[in-house]
């Protein structure tokens, strides 16, 4: 499936029924060493652009957002344990939430890998 | 931190070779500076912990306050110029010994803490009447005209900040010093020496940041990069940014300021009392000796703790501490990660009587009450090289 970026660095992937969201390899850079992730609780709702989770590295919290409105289906407890895993797997086993979309069309509105990557060029 | 993203930043001898190190560079009280190298801060942080690691300090502020008309008499002049430093510190300066350094603070006329900064006398009876004294990045401008102003035409104040200033720190970092200037691992913790090095002198101090053995170099703007890079060359040593910097200083209890000291909190609230000098307790003669004298009789309305939040979730600083009734209690000023410790650890001042080590309290983390412990501080225990009397 199509990954699609947003312009704070998260990704949010089609999967089945739900969308699998998370942070993108230039915000594990960015952000560094993560030491905890704070996670909703599935069955929360969140609208479009509401707080999805709360990464901490050494340094700072950061916010991560969800660009598209839906229900948390499931949280990836792995990083409970083992928050690194973002550092080491943005885009893959680091992911943060799964999402049941309330409107699957709208990820279309968000940035394919190239356009992410020509964005990220820009910074 | 005071960032500032209008003005110019400015940058130490070793801005570009930071750079080609791949570090991250970020404004921190006016300089461009790296916060952290590719290998990130947790790694950082260990190295320091279990070998030795170098930090550029450069940004901070180096200065030499010196008699404009000497005695000839080396204790007549040390106690002439400490006395002009004595009106802005509790510390006792004019007891110094030749090459020892103190922790001390500059304070306002309440008692609150205009900064803590580190002040020396020379080794070299040569140098009686000079006093080395080191100041922070972020408010060397002020310091600096405060010390003059109490000095007036008595004394000068020479900045040196143009120099290098590298840190290095650790276990290992004695053993590596022995390479540069083996004399100058003769000298034990808070004393200093003059050591020549490639044609040029080294200003070295047994003293830093982070808890641990090691040494701070004050060497000169053309030698600065040749240092960096013969003490980076020994295996046994990584470059340390700005980050891995604050997590060993907070695991290792000791205040920022700006964070966890500032113009309103005192030093008995500050729990830094080893800095009152015994005479200077009795004679005053600093400004806002009033109110330390005060909270010394009473008792401080808060004071600084340790903190170590339950779970795994950092407090950072400016989270609200709370009572089991959730009433506000204090305010967390330094929060983090301790990689040493394996969790996050915290400082913060509470009402005094949630000050002793054990009381349970809560951290107000984005809404959420987070269980934690006062504790003792530091985090981790220091490591300093102190030489038998």
């Amino acid at each position: 499936m199509t990954t699609r970026y947003t312009r704070d660095h998260e990704w949010i992937r089609l999967d089945g029924d739900t969308a699998v969201l998370g942070i993108s390899q230039y915000a594990q850079e960015q952000l560094g060493d993560v030491v905890f992730v704070e996670l909703p609780e599935p069955g929360k709702k969140l609208g479009k652009g509401d707080v999805a989770a709360v990464v901490e590295s050494v340094k700072a919290a950061s916010e991560v957002y969800t660009p598209v409105a839906g229900e948390v289906a499931a949280v990836n407890t792995a990083l409970a344990d083992t928050p690194a895993i973002v550092n080491a797997s943005p885009e893959g086993e680091g992911w943060f939430i799964r999402l049941k979309l309330a409107d699957p069309r709208d990820l279309d509105a968000l940035m394919d890998a190239a356009a992410y990557a020509a964005f990220v060029e820009t910074l | 931190m005071a960032e500032t993203a209008t003005t110019a930043l400015k940058e130490t001898p070793l801005a570009a070779v930071h750079r080609a190190l791949g570090a991250r560079m970020v404004p921190f009280s006016g300089y461009s500076m790296p916060v952290q190298y590719p290998t990130g801060i947790l790694a950082e942080h260990k190295q320091v912990r279990t070998a030795a690691g170098l930090f550029d300090v450069s940004h901070m502020g180096p200065s030499f306050l010196t008699l404009k008309q000497r005695s000839g008499d080396g204790d007549a002049d040390h106690a002439a110029v400490a006395a002009i430093l004595e009106t802005l510190t509790p510390g006792e300066i004019k007891g110094l010994k030749p090459g020892q350094i103190r922790y001390t603070l500059l304070l306002n006329e309440s008692g609150g803490i205009v900064d803590d900064l580190m002040v020396a006398r020379p080794a070299d009876p040569d140098w009686s009447g000079t006093l080395y004294i080191v100041v922070n990045a972020g408010t060397k401008d002020a310091d600096f005209a405060l010390i003059q102003a109490a000095a007036g035409d008595q004394a000068e104040l020479r900045r040196s900040d143009d120099c290098g200033l590298l840190a290095l720190q650790g276990p290992d970092a004695a053993a590596v010093m022995r390479t540069i200037a083996p004399a100058a691992t003769d000298v034990g913790f808070m004393t200093y020496g003059s050591f020549d090095w490639q044609g040029g002198k080294l200003l070295v101090s047994r003293s830093g940041y982070t808890g641990e053995d090691g040494f701070e170099i004050l060497v000169s703007p053309d030698l600065t990069v040749a240092l960096w890079q013969r003490l980076l060359e020994d295996g046994r040593v990584r470059p340390i940014g700005l980050g891995a910097r604050d997590s060993l200083r907070l695991e290792a209890g000791l205040p920022l300021y700006g964070h966890d000291i500032d113009a309103t909190t005192s030093l008995v609230e500050a729990d830094l009392g080893f800095t009152l000098g015994k005479r200077r307790r009795a004679e005053g003669g600093f400004p806002g000796f009033e109110r330390i004298r005060r909270e010394l009789a009473a008792g401080p309305v808060r004071k600084r703790v340790g903190l170590v939040p339950e779970g795994k979730a950092p407090a950072r600083d400016g989270a609200a501490i709370l009572d089991d009734l959730g009433r506000r209690i204090g305010v967390v000023t330094s929060g983090g990660y301790g990689a040493t410790v394996g969790g996050p650890i915290a400082m913060g001042y509470v009402e005094t009587a949630f000050a002793a080590p054990g009381t349970r309290v809560a951290i107000d983390v984005r809404g959420k009450a987070l269980p934690a412990a006062v504790t003792a501080l530091p985090f981790v225990p220091h490591r300093y090289h102190r030489k038998p009397a």
